[in-house]
């Protein structure tokens, strides 16, 4: 019987740290999904918006919950901007070549991160962090129930945001038919540039509401890079669903992989996920088939 | 009957313009003797010649079948280990051990090359799926107790004083001689293939998979034929550089970030050209050995890294095909803009 609670207990973690996944992925595969870049630097992004977070906390004593919206809107200029001024540029080169670009762009990030921060590990101390939630005889952490009720948040508006809004619909638009888009009159360039600026907010976010779980590091970046690309792949490439399905099972296994074997186990899991999906579903659990 | 067939001697010589010649002569005579001239580049040139094999073998993949692997340091990890563990558990050199390494390292290679091409994984995905193996094995590596485990796997360091090329035990000048024959003999094996029918095939797989297979061309057998042929090459490199370090960790050997390393050479010097690999790896080795004594002074930790990463983007925004096509036109060393 305790055993089972416990995997109930763990179950319910690896669900609430699944949904902060979930943000993340969803970053990513807005960006893929509207202009067909893979962001290699997303881990990078993630990386930078926990610093931004550290630093408002422990300089200006701003707390996390709090600095949600500046840091997400830091990372959305930022984004707009390296779209605007490197990224557009590579739409139509090959592949290998958008990624060696990423790729030296997330080692300019990662590089800067520790030259201003340091290789140690940082991290918020706040004064619910040791608090929890009690429902019935489950204990929750108060910061990974916060943290998943704000990306749930984020993630909602963003559905809202594609489904609603001109500029949303646009962005479909102009993902759908790059060139049917450019005939109506969008200006697809201002769009691309949102949908990057959209993506690196969302990973911000997710970034904000992580380092209230676990403490940063420069190096974590390549670690996130790899754990988004996983989601996303096994969700689908480009699928705003998938991302959110593939951030929960990953957390989920994540935590039960743990749980059972070992803690330092826990990616076998995600990778073996992975593999298992490229070859029996490669357009992922949501993705349209290629 | 008149053979129609070019000669090898044809295939590996032909169509190199005089100055090519002289280039090549010069430079393979100051290479020989570096280590006289100036013993301290060794360390220095043994990375570079690291750099440039597996980067001509990653070549293979990626410049010339155009399958993208991201994972190769997997088969470097696979070399490694697979060459250590047996000199450790037999005492027997690498030259023996280096069959199983090859072994090993083309199995795990076909067998990734079989599921990707078979299921039609292509890209980003196949990308992926590279990864995935590598990341996959390096937690694996991580947890066998036999290989070291975590805590890595250590080969004896013995006295440097006598060179032991059998069992690969010696000074880094004798590697430098090591690693030079193996750049060597890479380039030249790459320059026969390429002006092969398979290296023809291979082109045509890259620029256009679906007329290839249209025109009768095994697309299947020709990119698992790179797969395999890359794997083994870069298990190779895997093997010597192991018994250069005498030391392998997972969390290293393993790591994305090696197989980033390896692929940057090619990439900055000029996918699927034969030189590029080789001047992209001597560039990147010696400019950030530059950066270190210039960042050294300021104590960042990092910015080496920065400017390092400047230097990708500027090279990929300016001369997105490479420093050496562009080099190769300025000297005049090809008609067209193929820099072979």
């Amino acid at each position: 019987m305790d055993f089972a609670f416990d995997l109930l207990q763990t179950m319910i973690k690896g669900l609430l740290t699944g949904m902060v996944y979930s943000l993340m992925a969803l970053g990513l595969t807005v960006i893929f999904g509207v202009m067909r870049v893979v962001n290699f630097a997303h881990g990078e992004m993630m990386v930078v918006a926990m610093y931004l977070t550290v630093f408002a906390f422990g300089v200006l004593g701003i707390d996390p919950v709090v600095a949600l919206i500046p840091v997400a809107g830091i990372l959305f200029l930022f984004g707009y901007g390296l779209q605007r001024i490197v990224i557009n540029r590579f739409i139509n080169v090959p592949e290998h070549m958008q990624f060696i670009l990423m790729l030296a762009i997330a080692i300019i990030l990662v590089n800067a991160c520790l030259m201003l921060a340091g290789p140690d590990a940082q991290g918020v101390q706040l004064d619910y962090s040791l608090d929890s939630f009690e429902i019935g005889s489950l204990l929750l952490d108060k910061v990974r129930v916060y943290a998943a009720a704000g990306s749930l948040l984020i993630a909602f508006t963003l559905f809202l945001f594609f489904s609603r809004t001109r500029t949303g619909k646009a962005i479909r638009a102009a993902a759908d038919n790059y060139t049917g888009a450019l005939v109506v009159g969008l200006d697809v360039k201002r769009l691309y540039a949102i949908t990057f600026g959209i993506g690196a907010a969302c990973v911000g976010a997710a970034g904000v509401l992580t380092v209230m779980i676990v403490q940063v590091q420069p190096f974590l970046s390549v670690e996130y890079t790899l754990l988004a690309f996983t989601i996303v792949i096994i969700g689908g490439l480009g699928s705003l669903r998938g991302a959110i399905a593939g951030g929960l099972l990953i957390g989920l296994s994540e935590a039960v992989a743990g749980f059972l074997l070992d803690p330092s186990l826990k990616s076998v899991f995600s990778f073996g996920l992975l593999i298992l999906v490229l070859l029996v579903r490669p357009q992922g659990l949501f993705g349209r088939a290629p | 009957m008149r053979d129609i067939a070019p000669s090898i001697r044809q295939r590996l010589f032909g169509e190199i313009p005089r100055r090519g010649w002289i280039g090549l002569a010069v430079l393979g005579i100051g290479l020989l003797l570096t280590p006289w001239i100036e013993p301290d580049f060794v360390p220095l040139m043994v990375l570079i010649f690291y750099f440039a094999y597996v980067g001509q073998a990653w070549n293979i993949m990626m410049g010339f079948a155009g399958q993208l692997s991201l994972g190769h340091s997997l088969y470097v990890g696979l070399g490694a280990y697979a060459a250590a563990i047996f000199y450790i558990k037999t005492g027997i050199g690498p030259w023996a051990g280096l069959f199983l390494a090859i072994a090993l390292a083309t199995a795990v290679g076909g067998l990734i090359g079989y599921l990707g091409f078979r299921f039609a994984i292509t890209g980003v995905y196949f990308a992926l799926l590279t990864i995935a193996f590598a990341e996959f094995c390096r937690i694996l590596f991580d947890h066998l107790q036999f290989f070291g485990g975590s805590g890595g796997l250590y080969l004896k360091v013995e006295n440097r004083q006598e060179n032991d090329l059998f069992n690969l035990r010696g000074s880094p000048t004798m590697f430098y001689y090591v690693m030079l024959s193996l750049v060597a003999l890479a380039l030249a094996l790459c320059r026969w293939l390429l002006s092969g029918r398979l290296g023809h095939y291979w082109l045509a797989i890259r620029e256009d998979p679906e007329a290839a297979q249209a025109i009768g061309i095994n697309v299947f057998r020709y990119k698992m034929y790179a797969v395999l042929l890359s794997s083994g090459m870069t298990a190779l490199g895997g093997v010597f550089i192991a018994f250069y370090y005498n030391n392998l960790y997972p969390e290293q050997t393993f790591s994305m970030g090696r197989s980033i390393e390896l692929l940057l050479g090619p990439i900055i010097g000029g996918i699927g050209t034969l030189f590029g690999p080789i001047l992209g790896s001597a560039l990147l080795v010696l400019v950030g050995e530059g950066m270190t004594d210039v960042t050294e002074a300021w104590q960042l930790p990092g910015l080496k890294q920065i400017l390092y990463g400047m230097a990708v983007l500027l090279i990929v925004l300016f001369l997105p095909g490479g420093v050496w096509p562009w080099i190769a036109r300025h000297l005049g060393l090809v008609k067209t803009g193929d820099g072979k």
